[in-house]
């Protein structure tokens, strides 16, 4: 959901104000508070994708008024109530009722979880889009990021996708990419800046060669070897194949790590 | 904001109570979560993180190990927990320095830094360390050369970051353990530079 949030790049909260010497709580309320939503995840048994929904679902004026351990706990009030371990009545009883969050529903996604795909899509040094979704469910893939075009660093391993986890919609397992945007990209500067992030398979698209990317040639082939050469061939005056092979020397960095199973609830 | 609300109308009352229905429907152990509370607040923290940063300064080997597979390196030193399965250092150099923020949730690395700090929750620093982090960097009063490259690392997925700092000049003669001393917590998010005792930052 395009909630309140998915804040990478907002203005107007001002300055970040560090605190020195910062205790880890800062209230006896907020040390219960992070051990009993512990509790209450261990006890609900929901997944950390269903946790984290549950705080996206809190009404976006309520979210920004709420601290991190308030929103926790009406995450946690949330989750109780919709597994029916506690019934709104109690929760009531327990406050003001309007300090109980109703929260937004969650809405699953449309889309059925496939089988785990174990093959990567892209590879290290490949140039992709993040696709523009707008799902009204969870999902991890910032609103900052989406439409934007970047380039593969490394290949993560398979994990369970959150866009279908946080629903119980299936764990749809698949690769998960770290991919590099730069800044001129993603903010319109010219800095020297770069975003990494990782980003899971069905977030991303291919782009295909022959698009401009930040007003330049993208030169990454898009399909195989064969028709890099032809086309190396063809393009050949204009220096392309020394560009690719700097390029692909840049992106040797590949982070490959081994498959591992997502932490699981 | 009511960051350190503790009024009774406020989250205070509402845990309090919300822990004694769970307690009495026999849910949950009042002993359980003292003992989550102790773990958070007096074993697991930035200590951790800085023996592993002090380990890497002092041990090519292990500083290679660490880059390559940061969960594994940390296990050496008996480092693991929730949020840390999926570990990855990223390294400082002269040229590029790495900055790490969650701007969907508050997503840390628990096991080597602990739970994290307030302003590293706050909106303004989700929403501005990925767009303004030459801005933000300036508010912790760490100006980098216009040549130095900013690696953000937005940890959204699974991964979590802990960031190696650059020794500082003039700690060559130091030992593992004062060299971990230096280390501090906001350091290895990429707000803070580690320097030599006796220079201010």
């Amino acid at each position: 959901m395009d909630g309140i949030h998915d804040m990478g790049g907002m203005d107007g909260f001002g300055r970040v104000q560090p605190e020195v010497n910062e205790p880890t709580f800062h209230a006896d309320w907020e040390r219960r508070a992070f051990a009993l939503v512990n509790g209450v995840l261990t006890l609900t048994g929901v997944n950390i994708d269903e946790f984290r929904h549950a705080i996206e679902r809190i009404p976006p004026a309520r979210y920004l008024a709420s601290s991190y351990y308030e929103r926790w706990l009406l995450a946690a009030e949330t989750l109780l109530v919709e597994r029916g371990i506690v019934n709104r009545e109690e929760l009531n009883r327990l406050a003001q009722p309007e300090q109980v969050s109703i929260a937004l529903p969650a809405i699953p996604p449309k889309v059925l979880p496939a089988k785990a795909r174990l093959r990567a899509k892209f590879k290290a040094g490949d140039r992709v889009k993040v696709r523009s979704i707008h799902p009204l469910g969870h999902t991890r893939s910032p609103r900052y990021v989406r439409g934007k075009t970047g380039v593969v660093r490394g290949v993560r391993g398979i994990y369970v996708f959150p866009d279908t986890n946080a629903h119980r919609a299936g764990e749809n397992r698949q690769h998960v990419y770290l991919v590099e945007f730069s800044a001129r990209e993603l903010w319109g500067r010219n800095d020297r800046e770069r975003l990494m992030i990782d980003l899971w398979e069905d977030y991303l698209e291919r782009v295909e060669r022959s698009t401009t990317v930040n007003g330049k040639r993208n030169s990454v082939p898009a399909h195989g070897k064969l028709r890099e050469k032809k086309a190396r061939t063809a393009l050949a005056p204009t220096g392309r194949s020394n560009r690719n092979r700097s390029r692909s020397k840049n992106s040797g960095t590949s982070e490959t790590y081994k498959p591992e199973k997502r932490r699981q609830q | 904001m009511s960051e350190h609300d503790t009024s009774e109308r406020g989250p205070a009352a509402r845990v309090k109570a919300l822990e004694q229905l769970l307690v009495e429907k026999g849910l949950v152990d009042p002993a359980r979560l003292d003992a989550i509370v102790d773990t958070y607040e007096s074993k697991v923290g930035p200590r951790n993180g800085a023996r592993v940063v002090a380990r890497a300064w002092a041990d090519a080997a292990f500083r290679k190990r660490l880059l390559a597979d940061a969960v594994a390196a940390c296990a050496e030193l008996g480092i693991a927990g929730p949020e840390g399965g999926h570990l990855v250092a990223i390294e400082n150099t002269p040229r590029i320095h790495n900055l790490v923020v969650c701007t969907l949730c508050s997503c840390y690395p628990w096991p080597v830094l602990g739970l994290p700090p307030v302003w590293y929750k706050s909106f303004a620093y989700r929403s501005r360390a990925v767009s303004d982090p030459r801005g933000v960097l300036r508010e912790f009063g760490v100006e980098l050369a216009d040549d130095v490259e900013i690696r953000v690392w937005d940890s959204s997925a699974e991964q979590r970051y802990i960031v190696l700092p650059e020794r500082p000049v003039g700690t060559e003669k130091m030992n593992e353990e004062q060299l971990a001393e230096l280390v501090s917590r906001d350091s290895m998010i990429g707000v803070a530079k580690v320097t030599a005792p006796g220079k201010s930052r």
